[in-house]
């Protein structure tokens, strides 16, 4: 997998999956994301990184849709199916719904309340290969935060989806379950989905994508791990001095001042 | 059957004889389910205001209409559907004190009929009846409207039912898979006015907020499967209305009143017997701390 640039539209006749061209994206009056310049293709496995407030959740939801361009375009491939994993905060916990309940609200062409045959097998079906298929009568706040990530993403995957969009997927996880998130992740993509996902973990989760967006307000810098999680840019991305070890070939982002207050966690580099 | 039971029987079925009884209890129980359906939406899109708000302003259009001469379900719909619709723009504009604007419509609204209701009492169907509800108040009109508002929204839960609860949990989401949020959210607004109006005679204006909102409760905490709690609180609601009804009619106390303290007792009960079962349940998830330095082995990356 190459790393790329940010440039749109390389290729001549070539359609991405989402092509953004000096978008600016706003609530109300005040814009959040500005002047993107952004391709997305089939083969893409893309985190987007930046600090609270840069306009990660926005950027996702444009390229969903559900927030529309001030000025600028955003073209989709037509027939493009999306599949959206919300951040697990913003998911009302206490609502009366049981994990099958939440993965079946991706279908809506059935007029019956009810799941008809194939779809109670095809949810059946997701949830055991997200390993989460004795849970199906679970109401979603009885879950750890591992399993409630995977009903979204089943609720996202249930209609075969080219592009998958998830907003943080690893925040409020422990170690085991980002590691294997990741793992899931690296499955659907190699199997033909593209990903983008947003973090705020450049060590745990960032570091190990093929590919990057740095974003504070607009795009910053787009490439490999190694390419871009560089001090210049990391200070750029996030308006603070970064410094960046190498371990085993990964990029190792340190925090000057953080590194002091994290220190008993052990010796590292 | 021994003499003592025939009698207690005859007794206690004795309010059956009369048929404006049995048209109330038919109307409670109907009204009673219709509000506990409607109900579910309401608490769980936290709506408890908006038909709060509701039943005053059709009042208003109530107390217009008899002003006027023009028919109450007629005048009062009108008003009821108008008032749904400016409070669902408002509310979706999701702009700084929508509530207090919806506070503002409807009981402005609520004033204008209790001034007009002042001035010309003699108007229209009883001050008292519209406000705390009243057997008496039953019309066979009245059972046919809330039976035709007990089909109405019954198909209309029945065949929206996925684009509902898609657009109750999670509206943002909806709209970007393809479901028309505005359609559903204006449906919910256009039932519940319907609702409102129906029910409006054996609820009263002042209760008719709490019997939307308690069975539902109810049903909340017996269950946490959607389709259940549907159908759970439409039949708490139904149960509580007739035996409201019921009690009302030997208590000689409003309807109203008495369909409403039936259904806090339901509550009450069911919040004693489930509430540590609720206290024990596990929290949301509590965000990990975030890492800069991690010395974890790592994969190679993929």
């Amino acid at each position: 997998m190459s790393g790329r640039n940010g440039q749109a539209g390389a290729r001549p006749g070539h359609v991405p999956l989402v092509e953004l061209e000096r978008a600016t994206f706003a609530y109300g009056r005040t814009p959040v994301v500005v002047d993107v310049e952004l391709a997305l293709e089939p083969t893409d496995f893309v985190g987007i990184v930046g600090p609270s407030g840069s306009g990660k959740t926005t950027l996702l939801k444009a390229i969903l849709g559900s927030v529309a361009a001030v000025c600028g375009s955003i073209t989709r491939a037509p027939g493009l199916r999306i599949g959206y994993v919300p951040q697990v905060a913003s998911v009302s916990w206490s609502f009366p719904v049981t994990v099958e309940q939440v993965v079946l609200m991706a279908r809506q062409g059935r007029l019956l309340p009810w799941a008809s045959a194939a779809e109670r097998r095809d949810v059946a079906g997701l949830l055991d290969r997200l390993g989460i298929e004795d849970l199906a009568r679970r109401h979603i706040r009885d879950l750890s935060g591992g399993q409630q990530q995977r009903v979204f993403l089943a609720r996202a995957l249930l209609n075969g989806p080219d592009l998958l969009l998830l907003d943080e997927p690893t925040s409020g996880v422990d170690f085991r379950t980002r590691h294997e998130i990741l793992h899931l992740l690296a499955g659907l993509h190699q199997e033909g989905t593209a990903v983008v996902l947003t973090t705020h973990d450049l060590n745990g989760m960032a570091a190990h994508l093929p590919d990057l967006i740095c974003l504070n307000r607009t795009i910053l810098a787009r490439g490999r791990p190694g390419d871009v999680l560089t001090p210049p840019i990391l200070e750029r991305t996030f308006g603070a001095p970064m410094d960046v070890l190498d371990h085993m070939g990964v990029p190792l982002v340190v925090d000057p001042g953080a590194r002091r207050t994290t220190a008993p966690r052990g010796g590292s580099a | 059957m021994s003499v003592a039971t025939f009698l207690l029987a005859a007794d206690l079925l004795e309010p059956f004889r009369y048929a404006f009884v049995r048209n109330g209890m038919i109307v409670a129980v109907l009204a009673g389910g219709l509000c506990g359906l409607l109900g579910v939406y309401v608490i769980l899109k936290s709506m408890s205001y908006i038909g709060h708000g509701l039943s005053h302003a059709i009042f208003g259009g109530a107390a217009l209409g008899a002003v006027a001469g023009i028919n109450y379900f007629v005048a009062a719909g009108a008003w009821g559907l108008a008032s749904a619709l400016a409070i669902g723009r408002v509310t979706r504009r999701r702009i700084i004190g929508a509530d207090a604007a919806i506070g503002v419509i409807t009981t402005a609204s609520f004033a204008l009929g209790i001034a007009l209701k002042n001035r010309l009492p003699q108007s229209g169907k009883s001050t008292d009846a519209l406000l705390f509800g009243s057997i008496l108040g039953v019309s066979p009109t009245d059972v046919l409207v809330v039976v035709g508002a007990c089909v109405l929204v019954a198909t209309a839960v029945f065949l929206r039912y996925r684009a509902l609860l898609f657009t109750t949990f999670d509206p943002e989401v909806a709209q970007a898979s393809g479901v028309s949020t505005w359609q559903a959210e204006t449906l919910l607004m256009v039932l519940l006015a319907a609702a409102i109006l129906a029910c409006m005679n054996v609820l009263g204006v002042t209760l008719i907020a709490a019997t939307l909102v308690i069975p539902a409760v109810v049903a909340r905490m017996l269950t946490s499967s959607f389709s259940t709690m549907l159908l759970l609180s439409t039949l708490i609601g139904a149960v509580a209305g007739g035996v409201g009804m019921y009690v009302s009619y030997f208590a000689d106390v409003s309807s109203g009143a008495t369909i409403v303290l039936v259904g806090t007792a339901a509550f009450l009960v069911t919040y004693a017997a489930t509430g540590r079962r609720h206290r024990r349940r596990p929290g949301p998830v509590e965000p990990a701390p975030l890492v800069l330095v991690d010395d974890r082995p790592r994969p190679a990356a993929p």
